[in-house]
């Protein structure tokens, strides 16, 4: 039995999502395993060349096999060129599981070969388990708008398929000594014809997304209404450059047009897992905890007392942020000051 | 040019309720909107008629009341108006759905594009595009940001990706998803309004697609919703009140905090 994760790259170069996806395809071969059921962690890579480190890599981080297939037709992403090549495989490997990151090629590619093999798909899974008595994928995540969360399976067609957010997860630890036991690499040649799309790919016009900031923060201190206007903004970003954070806001600071949408964290904006995340005049509405809740610290500071925030908050202050921000901000730049004064 | 475009009916999710004691959706008093990535779509859809001429057929599958759904893109300037209603589809999961939406599309041939937003605001799966894509073996491009350009027997578009705006060229007939950027949906005029009141919206069940009744539908879906739960917050952190110790003492436990975290 498999769980294959289907790694991404950019010309060459694997993405940390890649990474991000052992962490939950580990945790369901284990679950695999627990219910009786030995299961395979297997990496797919497609591309036209690949970095060798970038492979091995993967191995590191507990692919028990990385299965490459390169072709000149697989880089840039076409999805009729990837789909191609992965029904092979899939046809070949019949994986148990597939999942893939909810990416822009993800969420194209996933929907595109689930059809083609006539199996279901669920988007978007914030919590992946299998069923300890049969087996199945228990797919979890958020419905209607994120007021409830639903529960959902493929029992009778395989393999199962499933899209989980960037962020959501962090890589595994990377063990360069010790590649998981006995971890191979296998090269799969792609007969010809079968990397090919009748799309031509032209062009990219990069532009950073300023959201990327936020993703990749390991801090994050974000605003949302309670700071009233847009100047408000500022208590935000003096906090942010004393704690070394990315600025985060919710829907209303961004619908107000205070701050850009890229910065939004929630269920319609970006998902972050920071290592702290300071939620500043934030209610704490579902759908923006949907966004923010697997952060290893959160912090939040709200008037009121009752903001489901705190239910959130591993520290919470009941108290004005125009008092409270402005202040924390200088007791950090004081205490850094003091230290640094030591040393 | 004949350009096809999937919309569907939605909530107004922004004041979608739930049931307190049951933990359901409140149905009752709920409007139901085009899903207002769709609205991008025929906006694009008709743009591109008002330059290359042809016309645009709008489907959708839901109940009978989406027709509301399908008079408002007809009185959006869309000319003919396709209802996919019956029990069978009933409780259609993504891969049904793109089942039945590609069916009918394949009825309404020729044509040379079909669209669809990028995604549904109360699923929020985005599968359905590619899914009707992929069953029709169409050239597919999902994010579409801007149609670049539109000549004999091609289309050039670009997407919005991690990365920046990548353009693609694609040959005609293919499938487009639309993002907001293509263009900013237009009202019904009064005189829609009044010609989409007259308008016959034509309803279509399985026989007419000819698609298999067992194959659609919550029979003919693969994944099954099996529970429904309401979200559980987990941490129960400590609390400390600012207006009654201030907020300078607040700010130092704060500080605290943050360096017993290692985070100062
Ligand atoms: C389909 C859907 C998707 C959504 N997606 C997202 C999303 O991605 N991200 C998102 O954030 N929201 C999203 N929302 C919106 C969400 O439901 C909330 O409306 C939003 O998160 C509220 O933002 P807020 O907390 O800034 O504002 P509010 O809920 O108005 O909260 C403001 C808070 O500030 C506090 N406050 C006011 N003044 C002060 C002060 N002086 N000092 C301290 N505290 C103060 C108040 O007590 C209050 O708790 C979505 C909604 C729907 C329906």
């Amino acid at each position: 039995m498999a769980v294959w994760t289907l790694a991404e790259q950019a010309g060459g170069r694997l993405k940390r999502v890649s990474y991000e996806l052992l962490t939950w395809g580990r945790h369901l071969a284990d679950g695999l395993e627990a219910s009786g059921r030995p299961a395979e962690l297997c990496a797919i890579a497609l591309g036209a060349r690949l970095r060798e480190e970038d492979l091995e890599e993967l191995t590191e981080r507990g692919a028990d096999r990385v299965c490459v297939a390169e072709s000149p037709g697989l880089d840039p992403f076409l999805v009729e060129a990837h789909a191609g090549v992965l029904e092979m495989l899939v046809r070949w490997g019949r994986p148990e599981i597939i999942i893939a990151a909810a990416t822009t090629a993800g969420r194209t590619l996933m929907p595109y070969l689930a059809v083609r093999l006539e199996t279901g798909l669920t988007a978007d899974c914030t919590r992946l388990e299998i069923d300890p008595d049969t087996g199945h994928l228990v797919q979890i995540r958020p419905a209607a708008g994120g007021k409830v969360l639903a529960t959902i399976m493929t029992a009778d067609h395989r393999p199962q398929m499933a899209t989980v957010r960037p962020h959501a997860a962090q890589p595994p630890p990377r063990r360069p000594a010790a590649p998981a036991l006995g971890a191979c690499i296998t090269r799969v040649d792609v007969p010809d014809g079968l990397a090919e799309s009748p799309v031509e790919w032209l062009a990219l016009r990069a532009e950073q997304a300023a959201g990327a900031a936020v993703q990749d923060a390991e801090r994050v201190v974000a605003g949302g209404r309670g700071l009233k206007r847009a100047e408000g903004f500022g208590v935000v970003r003096n906090l942010a450059r004393a704690l070394e954070a990315a600025v985060g806001a919710s829907r209303e600071a961004v619908d107000r047009g205070w701050i850009g949408y890229p910065h939004q964290v929630g269920l319609s904006g970006k998902t972050v897992t920071p290592r702290l995340y300071v939620a500043v005049g934030i209610s704490g509405a579902i759908q923006h905890l949907a966004g923010m809740q697997t952060a290893d610290v959160i912090v939040a500071v709200n008037e009121d007392a009752d903001a489901q925030i705190f239910q959130v908050a591993d520290l919470g202050v009941v108290g004005d942020l125009f008092e409270v921000v402005p202040a924390l901000v200088e007791e950090v730049e004081r205490r850094r000051a003091a230290r640094e004064g030591d040393g | 040019m004949h350009v096809i475009v999937c919309i569907k009916q939605v909530p107004e999710t922004s004041n979608v309720r739930m049931d307190p004691q049951t933990g359901t959706i409140v149905r009752e008093g709920v409007e139901s909107i085009v899903n207002p990535f769709d609205l991008h779509a025929l906006e694009l859809a008709l743009r591109l008629k008002e330059q290359r001429g042809g016309r645009v057929t709008a489907i959708s599958m839901g109940p009978r009341a989406a027709e509301t759904a399908i008079r408002e893109a007809l009185s959006m300037g869309c000319d003919d108006g396709l209802l996919l209603s019956d029990r069978a589809f009933a409780g259609s999961d993504t891969w049904a759905t793109s089942r039945v939406l590609s069916a009918a599309v394949r009825k309404l041939a020729p044509f040379d594009l079909v669209l669809a937003g990028v995604r549904a605001t109360d699923g929020e799966t985005g599968q359905v595009g590619p899914g009707v894509a992929s069953l029709l073996a169409l050239p597919l491009a999902t994010y579409v940001s801007s149609v670049l350009e539109l000549t004999d027997g091609f289309v050039t578009v670009e997407r919005l990706i991690e990365e920046g705006y990548e353009s693609l060229r694609l040959p005609l007939p293919c499938l487009l998803t639309a993002g907001k950027e293509v263009g900013f949906p237009r009202l019904p005029t009064l005189r829609g309004k009044q010609r989409a009141r007259r308008q016959e919206v034509v309803h279509r069940g399985p026989t007419d697609i000819e698609v298999d009744a067992a194959r659609v539908g919550l029979a003919g879906s693969p994944t099954r919703v099996t529970a429904i739960e309401r979200p559980t917050l987990t941490r129960t952190g400590r609390i400390v009140d600012a207006a009654r110790i201030g907020a300078g003492r607040a700010a130092a436990e704060l500080a605290d905090f943050l360096q017993e975290h290692h985070l100062l």
